[in-house]
Parts: structure tokens; C-alpha cells; sequence
């Protein structure tokens, strides 16, 4: 088929004597939304910045839309959406006039106001931006990254500071984008909003991918053994088992119908991701440590 | 759904958007619009009420000798304190990281910063000009030489500042500190330079120190403009030296292009 939107091979960068990136593969297909998950320090903004142009790899290969980054011209640049983490700049305009102007960089921008609606900022229209919540700022962010019309969009941590209901609006204006087909880099520390929007989910750590597969198959997720709980005279007693709809069934007919305070529970994206990373470091799970306790 | 055949906007068309902006912000900064725009006319408010009325010389008072200094401040204040300011705080706010991001060619930028640059140094020439005009007795020139002095200046004025405040914008280490490091440079050269004082009546060293930075040359040409031709007797070389001060304001003009081409960078420090 078509090659994918963003390639990234066997990169390695080093600052002083920092090792940010050490062998870091993976790719994202045309239309697809890849989250990167990670603790800090992980290499998640070095590679995003890798391909947004605004640093080098020492060595490996990175390319956007069939673009090395580090010789992106002008129209390649007209073609990517980029959303950084830390932006307080543009204090003084008021959100039309900044999205209007950014609107100016491109040749087939969407629409200043329907952009503006569509991030849920047009009671704020003209209100000054150092005037704007936090949310509501990372919200303009988001408008300036997509009034472009991008075919590659780099979302970096978007719904830091936004509240619950603002994150789940926040997710419908991504699932449009990616219904419109926008390829989309989302780098993020909230592992439900991976699980919601990620097509595939890159855990990344010590500069190199440890799993990179869909949500509900990374770190064999799938295959992964089940915890029913219940209630027993008050008290909670768990057990795990790779068939809990059997389990089920045994419990019903052991307490001769309602199982009571029944929870089945497959192990979450969190348990996934944070298993890996202490694999990575070699530590003992964390799950193991919480529970001694 | 793509539309690769449309053609990304002129460097010009975007140059002139940025013009639009930074003038916007530089007008609503209350920092901005007071240090580099008002400041002098306050100035020239407060040392007309007081000495305005003094002769430096027969037929010439001190508020005609101090609007030509203030003219020549202002351009200082408008491109290179302005901008020695602003773009430090616009590398470490993330303005220059998102426009970096962007299509927006690097030379709009420039354009950007040079057009807010002209016209806020137009509109502060006309407030000064009129309120001395109004209120100190200052005379606007008549004749086409001057005013041919008059542009020729300003534009060598600005061109060196407008550089040289480019160059030394990453001398400041943050945003915040500029200030601080920028505005005594500006506030030393004006004392030194005949702007709050006549010239020849400074020190001897003080006048050489002077000789070897733009602002006493543009301060220079500047009362060659506002001031009758006898008061050319009352400078260092009793005469005007127009060619010697066009010479000097081109000179750092190509020491500030040399300087902001090798030192000018988009990132903070400490960053690759």
C-alpha cells in the first residue's frame, strides 16, 4: 500500500551525557493515530522534535511524509500540524485574530471560526489569550495546529490541565480530525486517552520502543489472565483465571444466583504500561510492591 | 480531499500579515508601548517644562537642542531597545518555537519586526515634533535639505539599530532580565551623546568615548535638521560632518548586519 505518513528508524541521540534516544523504530501509516507513552525523560519530545524539524538525530533515519525533517521546505512545513507542550506567547491578540493570522501561513486553511468552534473556544473569541484558563489555552494551541489543514498532526501532551469534560470534547475534535483522515503523533501521559484514541500505542523508555501494538493487544493484553472478585461475608476475595466467564458461572451457582459486589476485571492499559516499564528497569512490578502492605 | 496544486502565500503577503500583528502587540504591551514609544515624549514633556526655555546658544533654546536628541533617542528606543527586548521574551515564550513550526518564511518575520520598527518611529517623530512644535517653541524644517538629512538619517538610524537590536538579542539570558541589560546602554550612550546635555559641553573623554558609537553621529544629523545652520558653530568640528555622520551610521549598520547574521538564533541557550 501507500508508504507511511512518518517513519522513524533506529534513531540514536545523545545530549552530553544524556542518552535521549537509543535505537528508537517505529512508524505511523497513513491516517493512523500512534500515541507515545513513556515516563519522563523518556525520549517522547526529542523524537516528536526529531520530526517536527526542530532538532537532529546523531544517527538513524526519521522522515514525515517522504521529508527528512532536517531539509523540510516550506511546503512541507504547510502540510504538518504541530502542538507544543509550553506556549505562552501571543498574549496580547485576541483568539480570532490569532488564528486568523495563523490561518495566513497556508494555502487551503479551514475556516478561523470553524475552527474556533470546533475546539469550543467561541465564547472567547475575543477575549485577549493571557486572559484564557489553562484549558481554554491549550485549546487555542490546538486551533493554531489544525487551522493548516494538517495531513500530519504532532499533538504533544494536548489535555494537560484540562478538565474531565473538557478532555472528553477535546477527544471528539481528535476523532473528527482522524475521521477527516489525518495521520496523528499524540504523545500523552493519560493512558485512557491513548486507549480512546490510538489506533496503536509505542511504549517508549530509555529512548528505545519497548511495545508498540493496538491498545487492546499491547504486552499481549489479550491473552492476558482476568481477576473476578466478589463478595464473600463481607469480605472481598479475588481470584484470577484465564476464564472468567466459567468462573462466573461456577460463582452463580454456587451462591445460587447474584454473585454479590461481582467485579471481573482484565488487566487495564495502565497495568500493561507500567509492567513494561518496570520490566525495563528491571524492578519488581509494582503491582506486587502495592499489594505487601 | 488534499489540494496540492495551491500555492503557499507570498513571503510579502505574510510579511505584511506579521507587520499587522506585532504592531498590534507592540501597542498593546503596556511595557512596549510605554518604555520604547511614550517614553520619550514624556521625556521631552519633563526637560521642556524645565530647561526648555534656556538658551544654549543665541536664538537657539535648550527644547530645540533636546528635541533633535530625542529624535535620535527614539530611534534607538523604537528598533534597537524594542527589539533587543522582544525577541528574547519571543524565545522564551515559544513565539519563535511556533513560528519556526510554521510555513511563515524566515524573512517575513524580519519584515514583521522592521515595519513595526518604522512606524512606531513615524508616529513617536510626529508626537515629539508636534508637542514640541505646540508647547517649546520647536521649529519643523522648511527647507528640502533638511528634511533630505532628516530621511537619510532616520533610515541609516534605523537600519543600524534595527540590526544591531537583532544581533544583540541573545546577549539577554532570559526574557525577563533584558530590561535590565538593554535599557542602561541606551540610557549611558544618551548621556554621553549630547541627548540630555549639549555636547561640546561634556567632558573631553566623554565626547571621544561617543565619537565611536552611532548615537552622537544620528543625534548629530539630527540638529542639523532642527536647528539653524549658525548653530552648526557649537559642534565639536563647528560644522555639521553630514558626510562623516552618514559614514559612521553605515559602518555599524554593516558591523550589526555581520553581528546578526552570526549571532542571531531562533532556539533558547541550552538547547540544540
Amino acid at each position: 500500500m501507500t508508504r507511511p505518513a512518518v517513519v522513524v528508524h533506529d534513531v540514536h541521540k545523545q545530549y552530553r551525557d544524556v542518552r535521549a534516544l537509543d535505537g528508537c523504530s517505529f512508524h505511523i501509516d497513513v491516517g493512523e493515530c500512534v500515541a507515545l507513552l513513556g515516563p519522563n525523560g523518556a525520549g517522547k519530545t526529542t523524537i516528536t522534535e526529531i520530526l517536527e524539524g526542530y532538532r537532529r538525530q546523531d544517527s538513524g533515519s526519521v522522515e514525515v511524509l517522504g521529508v527528512d525533517p532536517a531539509h523540510g521546505d516550506r511546503a512541507w512545513k504547510s502540510q504538518l500540524g504541530i502542538v507544543l507542550q509550553t506556549d505562552r506567547d501571543l498574549g496580547d491578540l485576541t483568539v480570532v485574530e490569532s488564528v486568523e493570522h495563523f490561518a495566513g501561513y497556508y494555502p487551503n486553511p479551514r475556516d478561523p471560526d470553524e475552527v474556533i468552534r470546533a475546539v469550543g473556544l467561541e465564547e472567547k473569541r475575543t477575549s485577549r489569550n493571557e486572559k484564557l484558563s489553562g484549558g481554554q489555552r491549550r485549546r487555542l494551541d490546538v486551533a493554531l495546529g489544525i487551522v493548516g489543514r494538517p495531513r500530519v498532526l504532532f499533538l504533544d501532551e494536548p489535555t494537560t490541565g484540562f478538565d474531565p469534560e473538557a478532555r472528553r470534547e477535546f477527544w471528539s475534535l481528535i476523532e473528527a480530525l482522524k475521521a477527516e483522515g489525518t495521520t496523528i503523533l499524540l504523545t500523552t501521559h493519560y493512558l485512557e486517552e491513548a486507549e480512546r484514541l490510538a489506533d496503536r500505542v509505542a511504549v517508549i523508555s530509555r529512548g528505545r520502543v519497548l511495545a508498540c501494538d493496538t491498545p487492546a493487544h499491547l504486552g499481549g493484553r489479550e491473552r492476558s489472565s482476568a481477576r473476578v472478585s466478589w463478595l464473600e461475608d463481607g469480605v472481598r476475595v479475588e481470584s484470577q483465571t484465564m476464564e472468567p466467564g466459567h468462573a462466573v458461572v461456577d460463582l452463580m451457582a454456587r451462591f445460587g444466583g447474584e454473585i454479590p459486589g461481582l467485579e471481573v476485571r482484565r488487566e487495564t492499559l495502565e497495568d500493561i504500561y507500567l509492567g513494561l516499564i518496570a520490566e525495563d528497569r528491571g524492578d519488581v512490578p509494582p503491582m506486587v510492591e502495592v499489594d505487601i502492605e | 480531499m488534499s489540494a496540492p496544486t495551491l500555492s503557499l502565500p507570498t513571503t510579502v503577503a505574510i510579511g505584511r500579515r506579521r507587520v499587522s500583528v506585532e504592531l498590534k502587540q507592540f501597542f498593546r504591551d503596556r511595557q512596549s508601548a510605554l518604555w520604547n514609544f511614550a517614553f520619550p515624549v514624556i521625556l521631552m514633556v519633563i526637560f521642556g517644562s524645565v530647561f526648555g526655555g534656556q538658551s544654549v546658544a543665541p536664538d537657539i533654546t535648550f527644547a530645540r537642542y533636546f528635541v533633535a536628541g530625542m529624535i535620535a533617542s527614539g530611534v534607538f528606543y523604537t528598533a534597537f531597545q524594542n527589539l533587543a527586548i522582544a525577541i528574547p521574551l519571543e524565545r522564551e515564550d515559544g513565539t519563535l518555537k511556533r513560528l519556526q513550526g510554521t510555513p511563515m518564511p524566515t524573512p517575513s518575520y524580519f519584515m514583521g519586526k522592521i515595519g513595526t520598527v518604522v512606524i512606531a518611529y513615524i508616529a513617536q517623530v510626529t508626537l515629539l515634533v508636534l508637542v514640541g512644535a505646540l508647547f517649546y517653541g520647536v521649529k519643523v524644517p522648511t527647507t528640502a535639505t533638511q528634511w533630505f538629512t532628516f530621511v537619510w538619517a532616520s533610515i541609516l538610524g534605523l537600519t543600524a539599530c534595527t540590526l544591531l537590536g537583532i544581533a544583540f538579542s541573545v546577549v539577554p539570558r532570559t526574557g525577563r532580565g533584558a530590561p535590565a541589560i538593554v535599557s542602561p546602554i541606551v540610557l549611558v550612550l544618551q548621556f554621553t551623546s549630547g541627548v540630555f546635555f549639549v555636547f561640546t559641553q561634556l567632558p573631553h573623554w566623554m565626547q571621544v568615548f561617543a565619537s565611536f558609537f552611532p548615537l552622537k553621529w544620528l543625534a548629530q544629523a539630527m540638529r542639523s535638521v532642527f536647528l539653524p545652520e549658525a548653530a552648526a558653530v557649537m559642534e565639536p568640528a563647528g560644522s555639521w560632518e553630514l558626510g562623516m555622520c552618514a559614514f559612521m551610521l553605515a559602518l555599524w549598520s554593516i558591523i550589526g548586519l555581520v553581528l546578526a547574521i552570526v549571532f542571531f538564533r531562533w532556539a533558547p541557550r541550552g538547547t540544540n
